[in-house]
């Protein structure tokens, strides 16, 4: 929102202080300044001039030679704009004088000098004019200097409309005049109004709300033989400094209020509306809003009615067959309240945010609207005297905002802020706020103002901010809190995830990523892949985007395949959430993964397959002291190597799966590469309590080592052959010392023997071993001869 | 004798100059002096001697071996010496500039900054709390005093889930939960994947990181307030920094503020990071709204905290100097695979 401090200073005589600093205070008690715009300095040596003689330029249609008063010095001016005539007062630029920045110098226009320049009001840049001079009606001297004669010289600062939110009475000048009014100590004026009484006896206007629900105040007012057409310079000066056009004078004095006291209102051209009735649409139709466009109402939309007529939308915008036109001279003045939650939804709904749905929207006082009919009242009878009341002011008032009062003590304040803000302060503070306080036996009891309770102010803390906004937060003496010692322990599961990342990254040079929650189901199509999870976004921006996923490794295979230019070989991985489905409670199953890829287009399958083991058999071991075993799996997912696949169970607990990619995605990614992907639960891999090392003596005698070759029996896994030397005595330990991959597939194992008490015989252990050669040729695995 | 003596040593003279090699070396000392060597060969000749004799002629004799030991030996030494420097000769210098297949592994950026932020924070003793990504409105919206027409409930804003639960839109949605779950006293942090329906550019993400921070306890003042985040944005920072509180609103503190701190690019002094202010706009914070504090069970009356957001996204941009705030769930391997170390 823009301001105009010119306007805030009708309110409070900010008269000897810096302004700037005033707004950076305003930026750190009140709301965010975005920006200070000054207007008029770039405007001098402007007075107001008569047009004294206007004379054809010989050599040029457009151009007039004219002589100007410019107040005791008649200049010769040439002219171009359309609208000169004699006896006309302009603004005319001195020599010597600067207008939007250029300087003002006697020079020859078209073979004629001009010693001055007639301005239009666009040059003085105070409207967007242009279309000719200024033509100044008022009744001001000639030769007065614009800059007195009018508000040209002005600043204007922009507040950041979100800081507001919960400020509906900052939406006009008259509460920005407050907060200043709070600031400085100086006060506040009160708001010059109408006197309306008088009309109590005329009839009234015919209002009906019949939606009590959303519409919670309309009061209206009927005037007639209003001849003003044009709003006064200095109200159209505010309105465009202010972001708004002038329009009409009806109409701007609409807007003026607006800005001044949040209160938006509407003028409707009494020929077309003079009676009211506010209620859903009922029905869904096109309805043309003032701007000309044509919008979609439906039974949602609170509207205005007249005479069966829908002549409004309701906080958002009058319709363009009810607007003030230029031979309108009778109106009908709205101003009301309205439900802040409906004008929002209607105004998303339409797509049309304007200056009175904004302010609806933040929940206004309803208090404003019969004050505002006041205040439209005086300033159109200040501008146009003639003007006639013929109806009473008339009020339906459904829903008032009660607030209760706020009780509390200094011991409160102390506590709350850490700091000591005296008594006084408070008082001071909050009754410059309009807050009415009492101060008894050391409790304060605050009746909060209307334009405050709406939704803004209503418990102790509420009260809190006020008082220590306005004494500064910069002013606070800063102190450490006094807290009682307690030890911090890191939960299990974070300590595992820390651990994890650090073995994949700098263990097995794996790169971190990180991706989204759901399916990209057109980057899975690219891979062959359809989307992989059951739960839907309602509201996904597209459809591609809508299936939470309920594996990580196909958006890691997405990740892979845009990166396969990255090197020959490398991994990623990430830990994040997937979505398993609803649970029988109706929520979400969400699982914390661990997804890991390996890519290499330079080794085998076998190769990539057995590193992935031993990334997550590393994990199980150094995470969590234990050792992992694997089954192979049958249940495979879209993705995974029917055959290559396989359960990762660390110590008893599965916690997930290792798995070859399945061929056909595989070669989507690339032709030659090779990719090994694993699954790991990590809520169920965190949980797990490490193992503390189970120390085993050492002999301290000599050991014998035996060497085995068999012959690879593919229907025999190692871990079954295993079976048959376990429990074997004195056997401590077996280790692979070579695989060949010849004709006839063999491994050669080393078997250590080692006994606490002895040295052990050749002879004693050769039984053991014969036995163990016995049983693996049971299971058909027999020595290499 | 002496004459035989003699002889040996200038054919001892001559054979171990020729020696070329530890072997030959050795040879020569099995045929002097082992035990069918030269110089047993003259003692055991000693027998025929008169005892006179004898005991000049072993006087000569032990000398002789105790020559021919050392020569050896200073033989053997240098033969040693060439070898290894007839090997370190035809070494090659290898260049160790030549680039190699090594390859470092990386962290997500995020996981780095959210480390050293954890660090501080634990020891300042806060804990470190895990949340869902999957919340209900309560946990998202209710608890925290966001009304059930607040425009944050927007459908543009949040993510809906057809059975009703949502995508978290802030790290707050932790608050009540973790309130339940240790009651006051309580010092923790929260960090988390944070989600919002909109489109994205490069300063806008649908899915970012947040860390979000309470402290609730007897007496916990706006003055402790502002101490304590000009002390951990120090920390953060790992600076001197400023910090200036502005009055903001956000429905579950009250009184709520934006934290600005001095540019750090800039001091202070005004530039276009800052917008000629001096001032950055970094985190909201506020005391807990009493209602806020009631709905995680904790009397408001006896206890007050403060809150406060960090955008762990955005303090990773402002570090490493991301400009694209869409690098970071890119997937790109050219961009994620610079951060090496933490």
């Amino acid at each position: 929102m823009l301001v105009s401090m010119n306007w805030v200073q009708d309110f409070v005589d900010l008269s000897g202080l810096d302004i700037e600093s005033l707004i950076k205070r305003f930026t750190l008690s009140t709301a965010e300044v975005e920006d200070i715009i000054y207007k008029g300095r770039d405007v001098s040596g402007v007075v107001v001039g008569k047009i004294l003689s206007v004379e054809n330029h010989p050599d040029s249609k457009k151009l007039h030679l004219l002589k100007v008063d410019a107040g005791g010095k008649i200049f010769d001016c040439v002219c171009g704009a359309p609208n000169v005539r004699e006896g006309m007062k302009t603004a005319f630029a001195t020599v010597g004088g600067m207008v939007g920045g250029m300087k003002i110098a006697a020079r020859p226009v078209a073979g004629a000098m001009s010693q001055g320049m007639c301005c239009s009001e666009q040059e003085l840049g105070i409207s967007a004019n242009n279309s000719g001079i200024m033509d100044i009606t008022d009744d001001i001297e000639i030769g007065t200097d614009i800059k007195e004669a009018y508000g040209v010289e002005d600043i204007i600062f922009e507040v950041d409309n979100k800081s507001l939110t919960n400020r509906p009475d900052l939406w006009g000048h008259y509460g920005i005049a407050r907060e200043f009014s709070a600031l400085t100590g100086r006060p506040l004026r009160e708001l010059e109004v109408y006197d309306t009484k008088q009309y109590s006896g005329l009839p009234k206007v015919d209002i009906d709300i019949k939606d009590k629900d959303i519409a919670y105040r309309y009061s209206g007012l009927k005037i007639q033989n209003v001849t003003r057409k044009t709003s006064p310079v200095d109200m159209r000066i505010r309105l465009y400094y202010c972001g708004m056009r002038a329009i009409n004078f009806i109409a701007d004095l609409t807007n003026y209020i607006m800005l001044e006291l949040s209160q938006p209102m509407h003028a409707f051209d009494m020929r077309k509306v003079s009676s009211i009735e506010v209620k859903r649409a009922d029905g869904e139709y096109d309805f043309d809003t003032l701007d000309g466009v044509s919008r979609k109402i439906d039974e949602n939309t609170l509207m205005i009615y007249s005479a069966g007529e829908p002549v409004a939308v309701a906080g958002v915008m009058g319709g363009l067959a009810s607007e003030i036109e230029d031979d309108t001279t009778s109106l009908l003045l709205e101003s009301a309240n309205f439900d802040c939650v409906s004008v929002r939804k209607t105004s998303t709904r339409l797509g049309l945010r304007t200056d009175a749905s904004m302010r609806y929207e933040k929940s206004l006082d309803p208090e404003l609207t019969v004050p505002a009919i006041k205040r439209y009242l005086k300033l159109m009878k200040d501008s146009d005297s003639g003007c006639e009341v013929i109806s009473s002011l008339t009020d339906v008032y459904v829903k008032r905002f009660e607030s209760e009062p706020i009780v509390f003590d200094k011991r409160y304040v102390d506590r709350y802020t850490g700091i000591d803000i005296s008594e006084e302060q408070i008082l001071k503070t909050l009754r410059s706020l309009g807050f009415g306080v009492e101060l008894k036996d050391g409790v304060f009891t605050v009746t909060v103002p209307s334009w405050r309770a709406t939704k803004d102010v209503s418990i102790k803390a509420d009260i809190i901010e006020e008082v220590t906004r306005i004494y500064g937060y910069d002013n606070f003496k800063i102190t450490t809190t006094v807290s009682p010692l307690y030890p911090v322990r890191l939960p299990q599961s974070k300590i595992s995830e820390k651990s994890v990342k650090d073995i994949l990254v700098r263990e097995f040079g794996l790169h971190e990523v990180h991706s989204y929650i759901w399916c990209d189901a057109k980057k899975l199509k690219e891979i062959g892949l359809g989307v992989n999870g059951s739960v839907r976004i309602v509201n996904a921006m597209t459809p591609d985007n809508e299936v939470l996923r309920d594996a990580i490794v196909p958006t890691l295979l997405t990740v892979t395949a845009s990166n396969h230019a990255f090197s020959d070989a490398f991994g990623i991985f990430e830990i994040g959430k997937t979505v398993e489905g609803l649970g029988s409670d109706g929520l979400c199953i969400e699982r914390k993964k661990l997804g890991i890829v390996l890519y290499s287009t330079v080794k085998s399958e076998r190769e990539l397959y057995f590193m992935m083991r031993d990334i997550t058999a590393f994990l199980c071991r150094d995470v969590k002291g234990m050792t992992a075993s694997f089954t192979p799996s049958d249940d495979v997912r879209e993705w995974q190597h029917p055959k290559n696949t396989a359960n990762v169970i660390c110590g008893e607990k599965g916690i997930g799966c290792i798995s070859l990619l399945h061929p056909s995605v595989a070669d989507k990614i690339g032709k030659k590469a090779v990719i090994a992907t694993a699954e790991i639960y990590m809520d169920d891999f965190g949980d797990i309590e490490p193992a503390v090392t189970e120390y085993k003596e050492v002999s301290k005698f000599p050991g014998i080592d035996i060497d085995l070759t068999f012959v690879v029996n593919p229907a025999v896994s190692f871990e079954k052959m295993s079976s048959a030397w376990k429990g074997t005595e004195n056997l401590i330990g077996v280790s692979l010392i070579d695989t060949y991959e010849g004709e006839e597939k063999s491994i050669t194992l080393r078997y250590s023997f080692s006994s606490l008490d002895k040295t052990l015989t050749k002879a004693e252990v050769q039984q053991s071993v014969d036995e163990v050669v016995e049983k693996l040729k049971g299971m058909d695995v027999n020595m290499k001869m | 004798m002496q004459q035989k003596i003699d002889e040996l040593v200038s054919r001892f003279k001559q054979d171990i100059e020729k020696a070329a090699d530890s072997q030959a070396v050795e040879n020569i000392r099995i045929a002097y002096l082992g035990k069918k060597g030269f110089v047993t060969e003259i003692l055991q000749g000693m027998k025929a001697l008169s005892h006179e004799e004898r005991k000049e002629v072993g006087r000569s004799v032990n000398v002789l071996k105790a020559d021919i030991e050392k020569q050896i030996a200073q033989r053997a030494e240098k033969i040693k010496e060439e070898q290894l420097l007839k090997r370190i000769n035809e070494s090659e210098r290898f260049d160790v500039t030549l680039p190699t297949d090594f390859t470092q592994g990386s962290y997500h950026p995020i996981t780095i900054i959210q480390r050293e932020v954890e660090e501080i924070f634990l020891s300042m003793g806060f804990t470190i709390e895990d949340y869902d990504e999957i919340v209900d409105d309560y946990h998202c919206f209710e608890s925290l005093n966001i009304p059930k027409h607040h425009p944050a409930r927007d459908m543009q804003d949040t993510y809906y889930i057809e059975n009703g639960q949502l995508l978290k839109t802030h790290t707050s949605a932790a608050q009540n939960y973790i309130m339940r779950k240790y009651g006051a006293p309580l010092r923790a942090i929260f960090p988390g994947r944070c989600f919002r329906n909109e489109s994205t550019d490069a300063s806008h993400e649908n899915t970012f990181f947040q860390m979000e921070g309470i402290m609730i306890d007897k007496d916990i003042s706006i003055s402790n307030l502002i101490y304590f985040m000009k002390t951990m944005l120090t920390e953060v920072f790992k600076r001197e920094v400023n910090v200036r509180l502005r009055p903001g609103f956000f429905p579950f503190v009250e009184p709520g503020f934006e934290l600005d701190i001095n540019c750090l690019i800039c001091g202070g002094e005004g530039c276009p990071s800052c917008k000629n202010s001096g001032w950055l706009e970094l985190c909201p914070c506020g005391m807990i709204h009493p209602k806020v504090l009631e709905y995680g069970g904790i009397d408001s009356e006896e206890y007050t905290g403060f809150a406060f957001g960090l955008g762990l996204t955005r303090l990773a941009m402002m570090k490493y100097g991301v400009g694209d705030i869409r690098d970071f769930n890119s997937g790109n391997l050219k961009a994620l695979s610079q951060f090496t170390n933490i």
